[in-house]
């Protein structure tokens, strides 16, 4: 059994891409050599700022030589069909087997050189791999992330016969990339010279003495031990920082982590700014002060080297390039102070947030009038609610957030501060934005839970009613997110808001903006409607409606009007109904992802309920009750009285009316299940009136006995009518008292 | 650990003995700068070039640069082209931001396959030395909308701070390239700044004689800055640009003495369309919703310029094929 090395050496690859090409490095070779009919031992691959690399531990040095037997024609087949099998096989008629009236080939086929496997293999790799960017370079056609230098590949310590071709785009050959058995260390500090290797435990070792950590685990390790180490040595402490350090063990081969000065003064700044400008320009970790609040006029540089200096001169020119840019920050900082929300708040009208959609300012309005209307169902004040979401999208008209669009928010609420709002107002500004993915935190605050609400509602509103829907994995406007975060903020806070009315108030919103902005008159079909007579609501029930704006509102004729602008909404019927069903989707996967089954989320929704907490303690309830031995079995009653009544249905209309307890030679098991109906129909309906699914579902308990025991005892189909009617109206009230709690139909069991 | 020590202190020698004298010795003045890279890129077989006779905002835009990356001609060149960017201006007040600034542009097309090499020589003709600092490759891809041009490769970081943009060539005036040209763009207030130590661009020395860049540019910059805010007739500037495109057009219908378009005068309108576009952008003539627009202009033109050219490449290929045969 043989060792494999291939490594593919090659100018910086983009931090980002490092991992995905080793992932894809791995699945393509296995695959290939899978194909092929290899077997090995363990495959690992590394990604670096330089290198990929392919370890294979374990091969053969050939495929399994193959023997079968290949069925041909029929021997009283046409001679054509003979013929054809013989060039196919590559034999001869006598080397054929004839057997029941058809021929048989023995094919055998030797194994194939796993040298000459791994060339081809490489090849095609080379030729497929996609990156999510590639380049050519020189006169060659071939594309790579950027340009290869040297290619190893080592079967078994000796190099395998293999060239790259690069092609060429100006006529002639191409230039070729011969496979051998040499690489190069740290671009800076290793031997300055290519240098052979073996194996892989050689290969690693010359590369560590020529200072290069090969796997991206051991540098993000020397990142972060490193970073620690130095921040410990002067008393202080590491911000961690996940992203960043993927990123920067990706940015050197040697990763040196140095501790470099900020001016103290800089501290002054909100630290989100000093940690984002370090971090995005710089690529440095933040610094704190154990048992100090805020940062430590510190940061973490990691370099590619270790300076001869100890990195004093590459700490000092560090310092000089981060004081430029908090300098920068602090230029924002103070000049934005200067301008304030009333100006920025201009500026939004001349922002568009979406061409059809209107611009920013008609947004924050229209955010401002959902705010206000969910306000007293979250136990905030209306018209707080409506002054805090009118500040909310200020920031981004700021000097900040124009040059740090993740700061949006969190300036606003700074810059509110500053400016003497109150404090639940700044916090709302800044936390309105939440939650953003599935790790960030949900605001509780009843006026920020205002804001937040309104922010996502009219986003998913306004692109639903454009007919902006996601498709498949494209989500541009983030309304996946947006529509998890209402979930998310409603069972935090216990909001009870019914979701039709929300989405109609957001589609009355975006009515009445327009009628603010210069949109003068509605068109629903083949009238129009000036909108300053109408009223906005019933308006946003119809299919679809058009909004104009005309140049002379004064002397415009209603029916003859010029048309400046013209703007076209899906209605309340369309736009309703396809955002309910968007939210079914997310929330069944959030339940999914907290472990419940998706089937229950969707008996819960055929209900038609469109409040999310009642929805969702239904479903707990659901769940837990579905988990009882009462709850599986008056589960199976249900689909056999279902089955029995879509039978009967196909036959014509079933019967209705009461079912009657005194029919003479009753038995006594259709007696206690009317009974036992009529008294959970009481029970049910008390529960649901409280909303106590854990009651209802006790309630519905009660069934699954008098159930059982009419299933065994009675006969539903009797031959006398009277018999069978009443037996079939007890079954549809056993099913009508049941589906008033969940759609059991909807339940696989 | 003692035996790192050692091998630092062999790599650091080493490269010590690399480098120039006048390097390890004192920081070089701004002009002595762009002495060196003229040496330097000169000694790599680089025409030399003068700056080009037109406002541009990127060395780039030279027609040395975007026309010759297109086709299958090499070429290498290396030239100081003063970059225009009259939103950036300061009044002089503003220790890092010009209107006006120096940028070092070398092409080399194909690119050869030591650029990255050469690319670090050169740093360390001008002084900076590799085992004292950190130089690093990081991900930038660069684009050009307004010329329709686009490329690969990374900004280089010296301690953090952005020198040089490194690009491979992928794409000028909206057409694929058929040989790759390797770009480099220095910024070289930026790198004397650095390797001269100083905070304030307007206190570089700008000779050996205590003459400093200051003395050569502030007034330049307070003047402009004012006219390019305040000054320009924006109606002007508007009329300005519309006639430059007419003209650009115009000149590349026309034909030159051997039956080529006019694509070398035409991209000078070009120019010139492009940098009134900046003074009208400076003034805050440009509405947001207009700005697409005008960008598209000057795109369509480039592409048009390079469009022209390539085909005329093509023609006098196939010329030349027919003569051979």
């Amino acid at each position: 059994m043989s060792q494999l090395l291939i490594e593919i050496f090659s100018e910086e690859i983009p931090a980002r891409m490092q991992q995905g090409g080793a992932r894809d490095l791995e699945r393509m070779a296995s695959d290939a050599f899978k194909k092929a009919g290899l077997t090995w031992e363990s495959l690992t691959t590394y990604g670096g700022p330089r290198r990929l690399t392919l370890v294979v531990e374990g091969l053969p040095a050939a495929t399994p030589d193959l023997n079968e037997e290949l069925k041909g024609p029929k021997t009283s087949a046409p001679a054509q069909a003979l013929e054809g099998f013989l060039r196919k096989t590559g034999l001869t008629q006598d080397q054929l087997v004839e057997r029941d009236g058809v021929y048989y080939a023995q094919v055998s086929q030797k194994g194939r050189a796993t040298t000459e496997v791994v060339a081809e293999t490489l090849d095609h790799i080379f030729h497929t791999m996609s990156w999510p960017k590639s380049q050519r370079w020189g006169s060659g056609s071939f594309r790579w992330v950027r340009p290869i230098h040297r290619i190893i590949a080592l079967f078994d310590g000796a190099v395998i016969p293999y060239a790259l071709d690069l092609g060429s785009t100006i006529g002639g050959e191409g230039k070729k990339i011969v496979a051998s058995n040499v690489t190069e260390g740290h671009r800076f500090m290793g031997a300055g010279q290519p240098f052979e290797v073996t194996d892989f435990a050689d290969y690693r070792t010359k590369l560590e003495r020529n200072f290069v950590v090969l796997s991206f685990e051991d540098r993000k390790a020397k990142v972060l031990d490193g970073a620690k180490a130095v921040c410990a040595a002067k008393g202080l402490e590491l911000v961690d920082d996940i992203g960043l350090l993927d990123e920067v063990a990706g940015l050197a081969e040697w990763p040196t982590p140095i501790l470099g000065d900020m001016d103290p003064q800089f501290l002054a700044l909100p630290p989100e700014v000093v940690r984002l400008s370090m971090k995005v320009h710089q690529k440095y970790f933040a610094v704190s002060q154990p048992g100090a609040e805020g940062l430590a006029p510190h940061y973490v540089v990691v370099a590619n080297v270790e300076a001869a200096d100890r990195g004093k001169a590459l700490a000092a020119g560090n310092t000089k390039v981060l004081s430029a840019r908090l300098n920068d920050a602090r230029f924002f900082w103070e000049e934005d102070q200067k301008v304030g929300f009333d100006k920025w708040n201009e500026k939004l009208s001349g922002v568009t947030f979406h061409a059809k959609l209107g611009t920013m300012a008609e947004r924050v309005e229209r955010i401002a009038k959902l705010a206000a209307e969910i306000a007293p169902l979250v136990g905030a004040d209306a018209a707080e609610a409506e002054k805090a979401a009118r500040l909310s999208k200020a920031d981004l008209a700021s000097g900040m957030v124009g040059e740090f669009p993740e700061l949006q928010g969190i300036m606003g609420g700074y810059y509110a501060r500053l400016a003497g709002q109150p404090d639940a107002i700044a916090d709302a500004i800044r936390d309105h934005y939440k939650p953003q993915g599935p790790s960030d935190s949900v605001p509780t605050a009843p006026l920020t839970v205002a804001i937040a609400l309104a922010d996502k509602i009219d986003t998913l509103v306004g692109f639903f009613a454009i007919d902006e829907k996601p498709t498949g994995s494209k989500d541009p406007y983030a309304l996946r997110r947006a529509a998890l975060g209402t979930i998310r903020l409603v069972e935090a806070s216990d909001v009870r808001m019914p979701l039709m009315t929300a989405i109609l108030n957001g589609l009355a919103a975006i009515a009445v903006g327009a009628q603010k902005s210069g949109f003068t008159h509605i068109q629903e079909g083949e009238k129009i409607f000036d909108v300053n007579k109408i009223d906005i609501k019933p308006f946003v029930s119809k299919d679809r409606f058009i909004l104009y704006g005309i140049l002379d509102k004064e002397t415009a004729e209603l029916g003859s009007v010029s048309i400046e602008d013209q703007r076209e909404y899906l209605g309340g019927e369309i736009v309703v109904p396809s955002l309910l069903a968007f939210f079914a989707d997310r929330l069944t996967v959030l339940l999914r992802d907290q472990g419940q089954r998706h089937d229950l989320v969707a008996a819960v929704f055929a209900l038609g309920d469109d409040d999310l907490v009642r929805i969702v303690s239904r479903v707990e309830a659901l769940s837990g009750f579905l988990a009882t031995d009462d709850g599986a079995n008056l589960l199976a009653g249900y689909k056999r009285a279902s089955n029995i009544l879509k039978a009967e249905e196909k036959k014509g209309a079933l019967p209705s009316g009461e079912v009657s307890t005194s029919m003479a030679n009753q038995p006594t098991e259709e007696v206690a299940l009317a009974n036992a109906t009529a008294t959970a129909d009481a029970a049910v309906n008390m529960a649901l009136e409280t909303e106590d699914f854990a009651a209802a579902m006790t309630a519905l308990a009660a069934l699954r006995a008098p159930v059982d025991a009419f299933f065994n005892g009675v006969m539903v189909n009797s031959d006398v009518a009277e018999e069978r009617d009443n037996r079939l109206k007890l079954l549809v009230q056993v099913r009508e008292v049941m589906g008033r709690v969940a759609d059991f139909g909807q339940i696989a069991g | 650990m003692p035996r790192t020590d050692e091998r630092l202190m062999v790599r650091a020698s080493r490269n010590r003995t690399e480098c120039r004298p006048v390097a390890a010795t004192e920081p070089l003045s701004f002009q002595d700068l762009i002495l060196t890279l003229h040496a330097y890129w000169s000694e790599q077989g680089c025409a030399i070039l003068q700056p080009y006779d037109i406002e541009v905002g990127a060395g780039t835009l030279h027609p040395s640069t975007v026309l010759r990356a297109l086709g299958k001609k090499p070429w290498k060149a290396a030239y100081v082209q003063p970059s225009r960017r009259p939103g950036d201006g300061r009044y002089g007040e503003n220790p890092n931001r010009l209107q006006h600034y120096y940028q070092y542009q070398v092409i080399l097309k194909p690119n050869p396959d030591n650029l990255q090499e050469l690319y670090l020589n050169s740093l360390k003709a001008i002084g900076i030395d590799p085992s004292l600092h950190d130089i690093r490759f990081v991900e930038d891809d660069w684009e050009n909308p307004t010329v329709g041009a686009w490329g690969l490769g990374w900004e280089v970081w010296c301690d953090g701070m952005e020198v040089t943009q490194f690009t491979y060539f992928q794409g000028v005036g909206g057409i694929e390239v058929d040989v790759v040209s390797g770009e480099l763009t220095y910024g070289l207030e930026r790198l004397a700044m650095y390797v001269q130590g100083v905070d304030n661009v307007y206190d570089l020395k700008f000779n050996k004689e205590g003459l400093t860049y200051g003395e050569v540019f502030l007034e330049n910059e307070r003047q402009q800055s004012e006219a390019n805010f305040h000054g320009y007739d924006v109606a002007g500037l508007k009329r300005r640009f519309e006639d430059m495109e007419a003209e650009a057009s115009r000149l590349l219908s026309m034909t030159g003495p051997q039956g080529q378009p006019l694509v070398l005068p035409a991209y000078d309108q070009v120019l010139k369309a492009s940098h009134l576009f900046n003074l009208m952008d400076a003034r805050g003539a440009i509405a947001v919703a207009e700005r697409q627009s005008y960008i598209g202009r000057i795109r369509d033109l480039c592409k048009a310029c390079a469009t022209a050219q390539v085909e005329q490449e093509r023609r006098e290929e196939a010329a030349a094929e027919a003569k051979n045969a």
